[in-house]
């Protein structure tokens, strides 16, 4: 291919996603803030703490998720519960529990080393702040309210899906507790508040056949 | 001469500043926004109706942030640089016309008004020397930063304009020689009417490029490559030398440099324009139409037709990498200069048949 061609090959090639876009179709950016791209359900977002369905805490201060975390940006400290006002279930519950925002890098095994499925990651993802202080989220940030509302800072008028928000803990819906990919048989998640029993994620088949022969028959 | 006159020169200077600037706040928005659609992006949209204030606003930010004065600088040339790159680029629009000059009954006399800065009888020599000026400007903000990256943009500078100047003048002389004038409005006057081949009338306009098309492309090249734009840019090129010449300007002085690269870029398409393309020439329908209308016509078509090359310009930026140091010199000295040449033989020969007969007969 001499140079001549080549550049026009070149040129043809810009042409045809400038005409693309002016006629509105190649277009792959959104307007940001005003149009919020879908994202996927098991997007690794800013965390929250879950409750029960009954309005009690999830967390009960094991630490597991400190230990787990290969950036060291969580600080649980667990307190006895009070007996006549219990936190959690159980024993203990998380009397502090804080992230770093600014250190953690997302990568979940704090949401898979926790036994209760107390942290889980949600679909929040905006997190920019102006001092480092406001990158350490506190209970009280991360902790979701009596309906599973996730503490987020959009007002009245921004655009955000707030049922998105509530899109928490796909990770533990993508396996199966027998460890296979696709989920089988009976439901061995908890329930949270505001939302019950969350269903298996599309795709997955609730049948007791193991998926791989069905695939070998399809 | 008379103070009319003189208010009418300055009045001209005054109109032509107001559109350089107003071509560059919308010529950085039009960049802006078509490189975004051919990389499938949206571009500005926020400041104004499709986000056509973004370079007002971004204007307004360069004016109130800090200019940072490095302290290893020569102070005199660091603070002349960006001035000497604005000023020869507004200077250089001033022999372009932009439209029919028009007639005008001012004080009890019939003046004819042209729509151009000043009609200089060496309005070629006047622009190719304007636009020598401006290199000086990169080469000095190079040399008077005190720091390496904008050194080594300035080294580029110096020997890429050197290369490319050549060039152009060269692609530059078959039309001095075709049209017999270095008048700008006279090339413009040379190019009205339609296109006659061997006493053939053809149904083409008058225009240079049917004519003297290599000289076009050898220019359109050169001012691509004067202008330091893509695929040309090694004199600024981000990803080696960081800024090149401004890396250590900030503020007002690098939105001077700002300025004086988009000007340029508007003014070799205009240049473009004026030389290969009839500049303003076009249908009028004179009589059929009101007279404002068929007097802002020429007008219409010269920026419909620069437009045609500010698209060209964003449409190689968004195309082509930009080129290895030894491709530009390979271009500029084993190509475009021999090319030129070689042209400049060809259409000088024949120009000289046409005018003395063959030598044999």
């Amino acid at each position: 291919m001499g140079p001549l061609e080549a550049f026009i090959k070149g040129m043809m090639v810009t042409g045809r996603q400038f005409i693309a876009t002016v006629f509105g179709k190649g277009l792959v950016t959104t307007k940001y803030p005003q149009v919020m791209r879908e994202k996927p359900q098991r997007f690794h977002g800013r965390h929250v703490l879950n409750r029960y369905e009954d309005g009690m805490e999830k967390c009960i201060g094991c630490e597991l998720c400190a230990g787990a975390c290969p950036a060291r940006c969580i600080y649980v400290r667990g307190a006895d519960n009070p007996p006549d006002h219990p936190v959690s279930p159980g024993e203990r519950y998380g009397f502090v529990y804080e992230i770093n925002m600014a250190r953690c890098i997302f990568c979940g095994l704090c949401v898979e080393a926790c036994p209760t499925e107390a942290i889980t990651h949600s679909q929040l993802f905006e997190m920019s702040t102006t001092n480092r202080a406001d990158a350490i989220y506190t209970k009280e940030e991360l902790l979701v309210d009596e309906d599973g509302q996730p503490n987020h800072m959009f007002g009245e008028d921004r655009f955000a899906d707030l049922q998105e928000l509530r899109k928490a803990d796909g990770w533990m819906r993508a396996t199966s507790p027998q460890g296979r990919v696709a989920y089988e048989g009976q439901v061995a998640w908890s329930g949270s508040a505001g939302v019950g029993v969350r269903p298996p994620e599309v795709g997955q088949s609730d049948s007791d056949e193991d998926p791989r022969s069905e695939a070998a028959d399809g | 001469m008379d103070w009319i006159d003189v208010a009418l020169v300055a009045a001209r200077v005054v109109v032509v500043f107001a559109l350089l600037m107003l071509v560059t706040i919308l010529l950085v928005w039009f960049e802006r926004k078509v490189v975004a659609d051919m990389q499938n992006r949206v571009g500005p949209d926020r400041a104004g109706p499709w986000g056509i204030l973004q370079t007002l606003a971004d204007g307004v930010k360069l004016f109130f942030k800090e200019q940072i004065t490095p302290r290893k600088v020569e102070l005199g040339l660091y603070l002349a640089a960006p001035m000497l790159a604005a000023i020869p680029a507004f200077l250089m629009f001033m022999v372009v016309p932009f439209g029919r000059p028009f007639r005008m009954t001012i004080g009890g006399e019939v003046r004819t008004i042209p729509l151009q800065g000043a009609d200089l009888n060496v309005g070629l020599l006047y622009i190719l020397a304007m636009s020598s000026v401006g290199v000086y400007a990169v080469v000095l903000a190079g040399w008077s930063s005190g720091s390496k990256y904008p050194l080594l943009g300035g080294v580029r500078a110096t020997a890429q304009a050197i290369s490319y100047e050549a060039a152009m003048g060269l692609s530059l002389v078959p039309v001095v020689l075709f049209v017999g004038s270095m008048r700008v409005s006279e090339i413009v006057a040379a190019q009205s009417g339609t296109l006659t081949f061997f006493n053939q009338t053809i149904g083409l306009p008058a225009w240079n490029l049917f004519v003297l098309a290599p000289s076009f492309v050898i220019f359109f090249i050169a001012a691509v490559a004067e202008t330091n734009r893509a695929p040309f840019d090694l004199v600024e090129a981000e990803q080696e030398i960081v800024g090149g010449f401004h890396t250590e300007y900030s503020g007002l002085r690098f939105a001077l440099f700002f300025l004086a690269e988009y000007i340029n870029i508007f003014t070799m398409s205009a240049l473009a324009v004026t030389l290969f393309l009839g500049g303003w020439s076009g249908p009028t329908w004179d009589g059929s139409l009101p007279v404002l209308v068929s007097g802002l016509l020429p007008t219409v078509w010269f920026f419909l037709k620069v437009l045609v090359f500010l698209f060209l310009y964003v449409w190689l930026r968004a195309t082509l990498p930009r080129l290895r140091y030894d491709q530009l010199m390979t271009l500029g000295w084993k190509r475009l200069i021999p090319a030129s040449l070689v042209w400049l033989f060809c259409i000088g020969g024949a120009l000289a048949v046409r005018q003395f007969g063959l030598p044999w007969s």
